[in-house]
């Protein structure tokens, strides 16, 4: 799309766009740059300048099965949380949907967790969750040692992907929400003149219609549990037990700066970029179908 | 609709209604651990209803926080984050839009490339520069083989250090491309004529008519950076003078060290404090942020 009205002071057009491209080259393209420049080479032990490796980084990263332990754990994390909330929030917003006394009030509440910070739900969820304190402590009052985070990895990894799911269940009521607020209200009348009971619109008519939606929330979800699920496990396990909780982000973090091994860190940081490119990508590709089709 | 469910009304209400508690009761259960003594608070069960200490564990909580300096500084980075955002986005995207030039769409895409990576995944390189903001020139200086030598520029422990990172991304300049997309060509047409420059167009009729994009970025970044976490979790040493708000969640974890008993109720009273701002604005300013979160995220 072109303006048919632009101004020619060209100047003045580089004065305006110079800010924003100087932050973006120093704080994201130099960065990136180098950190495919540490991952194809190795500091010297004794300083000096760092030495071409070639793909030795990654092939440590590689058969690390350490590595391949927190890429098993990010995926299932990402699938998990990615399914409960938006299981529980397209359910929830189909319902609100109907509109019957009182819907505001969900509304307007239902997205609150999404406002918080991730060590913010991390705090929250370590105490509610606490195996000797807190909230369901008392089932184990009940079976005795029946659930205990801080020792068993399982627990460890429910209560994560517990806290990730209330976080993002918020984020996806509004997406879901507005996208059946977008359907036509003849759609559905036609249907229920056909004799169609409410719950089988929501089933063949609503949930088909927003299918886009859930497609877009779907990309979006993985992302933020690759992301931003750093804060809650930092706060609530800190990759433990026995390395139950250890994501991707969290290695990368912990290899960097508490291992000070930047190549290793750089050649996972890449793995991850190439992975959330690939996710990026495919969300573009559906937002332009959508743009052309809608 | 016009058809009667009464069963499928009561299960609706009686679903909502427990999705209602199960959605919520954790912010009720960080409410009544922070109003609750010591002992109280480590029961099992836990107490569901507020107990009488809740003031005096706030206090406790702010001061041992420092939550007086730290919520300054996470207002400060911030508003920071949010001002920057809003003006350098507008700034671009303007340039972008509204004058032609060769590399008008390599500039484009240039920015919106950054809407990929976020800042946590390329976390090690970005605090290699924050160490050092004038490196990346110096590297280029050197290239060329000219005997320059730039000051060292250190961020870490710096409020610019805090806020520069999280500006540099995409999220303002494309919304307020496509934006500025849907505004009129006779407006920028009959700016012209009467004799307007881009500068007064831009400043009288583009920044009013965006006003509502505005508010609705603005507050989707005061949430999102006072949120942060990992980024000041690492440019931060200098805990005393420049730690965030988020940050000093982690150091009021309470540790069963030394077989003591976790403070529950002070580490939930800090919890309060930090989640309360983002919270009371998306609560107050909800048309916007609701707003904000659609037309970022397309």
């Amino acid at each position: 799309m072109e303006k048919r009205a632009t101004f020619s002071n060209l100047w003045l057009a580089a004065a305006f766009i110079a800010p924003q491209m100087l932050l973006v080259f120093v704080f994201f393209y130099w960065p990136t740059g180098e950190a495919l420049y540490w991952a194809v080479t190795l500091e010297p032990p004794f300083g000096g300048s760092n030495e071409w490796v070639g793909w030795l980084n990654f092939e440590t990263v590689f058969s690390d099965p350490k590595y391949w332990n927190s890429v098993r754990i990010s995926i299932a994390f990402a699938g998990l949380a990615t399914v409960l909330s938006l299981v529980i929030a397209a359910m929830l917003a189909l319902f609100v949907d109907r509109r019957l006394p009182g819907h505001q009030l969900y509304k307007f509440t239902f997205f609150l967790p999404y406002a918080l910070a991730a060590p913010s739900v991390g705090l929250a969820f370590r105490f509610i969750f606490s195996p000797d304190a807190g909230f369901v402590s008392a089932i184990n009052r009940v079976w005795p040692n029946l659930w205990n985070p801080a020792l068993d990895g399982w627990d460890a990894f429910l209560l994560i992907v517990f806290a990730q799911s209330w976080k993002m269940v918020g984020y996806n009521f509004i997406f879901f929400l507005a996208a059946l607020q977008s359907i036509p209200r003849s759609v559905t009348e036609a249907g229920a003149m056909d004799g169609a009971s409410v719950l089988r619109r929501m089933w063949d008519i609503q949930l088909p219609l927003i299918a886009p939606t859930l497609f877009f929330l779907v990309i979006i979800n993985i992302t933020d549990s690759f992301v931003d699920s750093f804060g809650i496990v930092d706060v609530t396990t800190s990759g433990g037990p026995a390395r139950a909780t250890d994501l991707m982000v969290y290695k990368i973090y912990f290899d960097g700066f508490e291992g000070k091994d930047y190549s290793l860190a750089a050649a996972q940081s890449i793995v991850l970029m190439l992975l959330i490119i690939a996710l990026t990508f495919i969300q573009f590709r559906f937002v332009e179908r959508r743009i052309h089709y809608s | 609709m016009i058809e009667r469910t009464p069963l499928l009304d009561l299960f609706t209400h009686l679903l909502l209604l427990a999705s209602f508690v199960a959605l919520l009761i954790p912010f009720w259960i960080v409410f009544v651990a922070a109003s609750h003594d010591f002992h109280t608070v480590n029961q099992v069960p836990m107490p569901l209803w507020p107990g009488d200490s809740f003031f005096e564990n706030m206090a406790v909580a702010w001061e041992r926080g420092n939550f007086g300096r730290v919520m300054l500084n996470s207002l400060i980075v911030a508003g920071g984050v949010t001002l920057g955002k809003i003006v350098l986005a507008a700034l671009s995207a303007f340039s972008i839009v509204y004058f032609k030039y060769r590399l008008r769409m390599v500039m484009f895409w240039l920015i919106f490339i950054t809407l990929m990576l976020p800042l946590e995944v390329r976390i090690v390189p970005t605090y290699a520069v924050a160490a050092d903001a004038l490196r990346p020139f110096q590297s280029m200086i050197d290239l060329f083989g000219i005997g320059i030598n730039l000051p060292e520029w250190n961020l870490l422990n710096s409020y610019s250090g805090l806020i520069l990172p999280l500006v540099a991304t995409a999220t303002g300049t494309f919304l307020y491309r496509q934006f500025f997309l849907t505004v009129p060509d006779e407006l920028a047409e009959a700016a012209k004529m009467d004799g307007a420059g881009a500068v007064r167009f831009f400043l009288e009729v583009l920044l009013p008519l965006s006003r509502t994009n505005m508010a609705a970025l603005a507050t989707i970044m005061f949430v999102w950076s006072w949120n942060q976490y990992l980024w000041p979790l690492l440019v931060v040493t200098d805990h005393q003078n420049f730690a965030t708000a988020t940050m000093q969640l982690q150091k009021l974890i309470p540790g069963p060290l030394f077989g003591e008993p976790p403070v529950w109720n002070i580490a939930m009273a800090a919890n309060l404090i930090v989640l309360a701002p983002p919270v009371l604005v998306t609560i107050l300013l909800q048309r916007w942020f609701v707003r904000g979160l659609m037309v970022t995220e397309k």
